[in-house]
Order: structure tokens, then C-alpha cells, then sequence
């Protein structure tokens, strides 16, 4: 028997269609309330197997509401998302041709970094070599400040990196538009941008750094999950630590 | 006679906030005939997969709280399933209803505007984080109603420069929040007041407000602020507790078949 939708399930739904993004506490409140106000029985640990009942039914619109690791700080986030149109375009109503020119040339820095992030200086740079219609520098800084309003990059320390609404929600687009160029973590199989890569010239695999902090905890001596070679980084540090043992 | 076309736009169009101007023309009634020939053209699963870009479409235009047009759906969406409308629509409301707790409600007959409207009781700090500016929009309504159906704009901004000055840290430019999106969200309606010279301006509750915002709540309010039984407020109260008028024509998008 297909899962039964209730208004518990119809308030989440909305909630998560007014929040572009929410973490796990969060959605883990809102389950409850939800939960609360409609008189359904909320199992603590069964959010995931609530949220897929939503997306039986969203599934004919292509639509889902996802989940995502914040490279940051390691928390899974939740997004709704339109499956139907996981490209740029999407953000077409809110930005004009050549803002969405830059957001790629953005995307396309960060993409083929090392690190994953990209200094504000790179950015600009590209702005003058836009072909739709270039954009002054000023206005190129405007447009940057309003992705990270809207949440589509981080910034931290002048350097932008892509936000988890924009990894959760785009990361089919990603998939599709970088396939050779993406990263893959070892640990959790998602696409990696901010991420230690191996040592060793013949293995060289990709662990996110939260992944790095959960997967090397209380080992000793460090080593590579698939070559075996000592693992030559810095363990990411007591935060990860303190936001993964929230989140489980 | 098998079609009839739908001049809705001739009488002076009021100056409208929507993104296109486009008539109405692009819908025209289906015969019968049309209406069989595409049903037997198209199968259920084409069928849903139209009905699931439409909703995908009304949702979008929702998250800004713009009334979607009709003449947008068929131009947009529609396009070649545009004579089983009806059928389409169907598909559209039952999701609507089932999946998200929402209802497509046409607040304009004659241009055919559509807005989604909440079908769950509203939840006092439910749906994240609260909305400020859902506050101010209330502060508004209420004085509105109380003032029985219009504050002059004047007024208001007078009201409102009292409670959170010109500028706001989070709204931003305060009369322009309420003039235009307000305006254009069809929360309220700003109506220019009749033989005034130089131009005056009044303020109603759009439709948006009259679908979604509860009078009674709205008194309750009241009382509590002026720590008053609503009830002294007679005429308001007799309003807010009235049996609410032939309820808002319902979601089946009008298709008079004759
Ligand atoms: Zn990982
Ligand atoms: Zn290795």
C-alpha cells in the first residue's frame, strides 16, 4: 500500500517550500511540530522515512526535497527541489543574463580549484571578460553580495565557496556540466569541492573534510581508506567534532 | 457557433504590476469536438506530466506572491493542450489539494487571475522562522478594518513612520514595501480617492487579505492591544463574525460549456 499523506506531511511540505534551506535540527523541530498540530505520531529518528512519504507524491512533479552534507560544518541540510530545472537558469527571474554569466564563471573557478573556493579578486577578474554584457567592477561586487544573500555562495575571508542550498539543489546540473573535472568523496560517494585529496601519485581519492573528521576519529595513525599510505593532514579540529555529535 | 472569443480586455485595463501585458485572446473557448479530439490525442500520463508543469508554474509565480493569469498559463504551459484545459486543471487542483494543502482560487473573474491560498489553519510561529514583514502587513490590515474598510495613505504612512521609521533595518524602504509589494502580493488595494486635487490615495484590503486573513482574528487583536472585549466594537465585530460571503469562486477555472 503506497504511504498515506497527511497534513502533517502538508505542513512540513510548506514550510520547506517557504525555507530555501533548513538543517537537520531544524527540520527535525519542524517534524514534530507538524507532527503536533495534526495529532500524528512522530517517531524522533524516522524524519528521512517521513520525508520520503513527501516525495512518493512530489515525485510526478519533479520535484524532491533533498538532503545534503555542509562542507563547512559537516551538518546535513534539506532542500526542496525542482528537479525539472536543476540548471542556472532557474535563478533567471531574479538575475539578469550577464549576472547569471558570472555566477557560472564562479561556479566553473570553484569547480576547478584545489580547495574548492575562489578568491573575490578571481571574481572580478572574470567579470571583465563577460561576452553577454560586462559588468563594472562595483557591480560585479553587488551581484557577488547578492548571491551570498540569496544564499547560492559563501564567503568567508573574501574567498566564495558554493553554499549547501546551491550543492543540494544543483548538484544534478554539476554532475552533468563538470563530469570529468568533479571531485567524488571516498567516504560518503557526493561530489566534493572543499576536500584533502591523497598523497600518494597512484591513489589520490577525495575526502570531504567533515568526512575526514568522522572517518579518522580516535585512529591513531591516520591512514589512506584506499591505499593505505599515511594520511599526511590535519585532522579537522574539535568543531567538526562538536557539530557531528549534534547531528547524531 | 463553436467559438467564441473572450475580449475580457477591452474595458480599460487598470495599471497592473504583472509582468506581461498580454490579453486574453491566447484562450479561446473549445468546441466540444476540440475538447474529444484532445482527449483521444493525448494520453493520461501526457496528460499528467502537462498538469505537473503547470503546477510547477503556479508554484513559481506563488513564491512572489504574483497572481498567475490564465492567458500566461495557456501561452507558457498550456500551448497545444489549451482545449482540454479543463481536464488539465482538474489534475492540477486534486494535487494541489492532496499533496500540498493548498487551493488555486480565481480573485478576478474577468482577467482570469488565479491565487493559491492555504488550506491548513494557519499556525501561530508554525512554517519557520516568523515573517516581520507578515507583522507590519497585519498592523495595516487592522487598522484598516477598523477603520472600516480604508485608511488614506497619508494616514497610513503616518502610522507607520510611528512604529518603525522611514527607513527599517530589515524592510528596507518601508513605503515602498507597502505600495508595491503589498500592492502586487493582492494584500492590499490602493485606490485613488475620487475628485481630489492634488491626487489622494486610499488603501483596501486586496483580495489576497480577504481569502487568507481571518477578521476575527484580526479583533481579537485588537482587544488584547487595548485591552477591550472586541465585542464593544460592534459594527467590526458583526463584520468579523459575519457567515463569510458565496464562497470565492472555486478553483474550477470557469469553462462555461453551453
Ligand atoms: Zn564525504
Ligand atoms: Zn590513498
Amino acid at each position: 500500500m503506497p504511504p498515506h499523506l497527511g497534513d502533517s506531511h502538508r505542513r512540513f511540505l510548506q514550510s520547506m517550500m517557504s525555507n530555501s534551506v533548513m538543517d537537520e535540527q531544524q527540520a527535525r523541530a519542524l517534524y514534530q511540530h507538524c507532527c503536533d498540530i495534526h495529532k500524528a505520531q512522530c517517531v524522533p529518528d524516522k524524519l528521512d522515512d517521513f520525508i520520503e512519504t513527501i516525495n512518493s507524491k512530489l515525485q510526478p512533479m519533479f520535484m524532491q526535497i533533498r538532503k545534503g552534507m555542509s562542507e563547512d560544518n559537516g551538518q546535513q541540510y534539506y532542500a526542496l527541489v525542482n528537479m525539472a530545472e536543476t540548471d542556472v537558469t532557474r535563478m533567471s527571474s531574479d538575475y539578469a543574463d550577464n549576472e547569471l554569466e558570472l555566477f557560472r564563471k564562479t561556479m566553473d573557478l570553484i569547480v576547478s580549484s584545489e580547495n574548492g573556493k575562489v578568491s573575490s579578486t578571481d571574481v572580478l577578474n572574470v567579470a571583465d571578460t563577460l561576452t553577454i554584457k560586462k559588468l563594472k567592477k562595483s557591480e560585479a561586487e553587488q551581484v557577488l553580495n547578492r548571491l551570498v544573500q540569496d544564499k547560492w555562495l559563501n564567503e568567508k575571508r573574501g574567498e566564495f565557496s558554493l553554499s549547501i542550498k546551491c550543492i543540494i539543489e544543483m548538484e544534478p546540473y554539476i554532475r552533468r556540466m563538470y563530469e570529468d573535472q568533479l571531485k567524488m568523496c571516498h567516504i560518503c560517494h557526493n561530489v566534493a569541492f572543499q576536500c584533502q585529496i591523497c598523497d600518494s601519485p597512484t591513489c589520490g581519492i577525495k575526502i570531504h573534510n567533515p568526512c575526514v573528521a568522522r572517518y579518522f576519529k580516535g585512529r591513531v595513525e591516520p591512514r589512506c581508506p584506499a591505499c593505505d599510505e599515511f594520511w599526511p593532514y590535519e585532522i579537522p579540529g574539535i568543531s567538526f567534532y562538536i557539530s557531528i555529535y549534534k547531528s547524531t | 457557433m463553436t467559438q467564441r472569443k473572450r475580449l475580457s480586455n477591452t474595458q480599460g485595463r487598470r495599471s497592473d504590476p504583472l509582468e506581461e501585458d498580454d490579453s486574453d485572446l491566447t484562450f479561446t473557448q473549445p468546441s466540444t469536438s476540440q475538447v474529444q479530439r484532445g482527449l483521444d490525442k493525448f494520453t493520461g500520463s501526457q496528460m499528467d506530466q502537462k498538469a505537473a508543469e503547470v503546477i510547477q508554474y503556479i508554484l513559481v509565480k506563488d513564491q512572489k506572491k504574483i497572481p498567475v493569469r490564465r492567458a500566461d498559463l495557456v501561452k507558457h504551459v498550456l500551448k497545444d493542450y489549451r482545449y482540454i484545459y479543463p481536464e488539465i486543471m482538474k489534475r492540477v487542483l486534486q494535487t494541489f489539494d492532496q499533496v500540498f494543502g493548498l487551493k488555486l482560487v480565481e480573485i478576478d473573474t474577468k482577467n482570469h487571475l488565479y491565487i493559491l491560498i492555504n488550506k491548513l489553519e494557519p499556525q501561530e510561529g508554525a512554517a519557520g522562522p516568523p515573517n516581520p514583514k507578515m507583522g507590519l502587513l497585519f498592523v495595516i490590515l487592522s487598522l484598516i478594518f477598523m477603520k472600516r474598510g480604508a485608511v488614506k495613505e497619508s494616514e497610513c504612512f503616518q502610522c507607520l513612520l510611528y512604529i518603525c521609521g522611514e527607513r527599517h533595518e530589515q524592510f528596507g524602504d518601508v513605503k515602498k514595501l507597502v505600495t508595491d509589494e503589498f500592492v502586487r502580493q493582492r494584500y492590499l488595494e490602493c485606490v485613488r480617492i475620487p475628485h481630489t486635487e492634488p491626487v489622494e490615495f486610499e488603501f483596501h484590503w486586496g483580495q489576497r487579505a480577504e481569502l487568507e486573513v481571518s477578521k476575527a482574528k484580526i479583533l481579537d487583536f485588537m482587544g488584547e492591544l487595548h485591552n477591550q472585549d472586541p465585542q464593544t466594537w460592534s459594527q467590526q465585530y458583526k463584520e468579523a463574525h459575519a457567515p463569510p460571503p458565496a464562497a470565492p469562486s472555486t478553483s474550477q477555472p470557469n469553462h462555461s460549456q453551453r
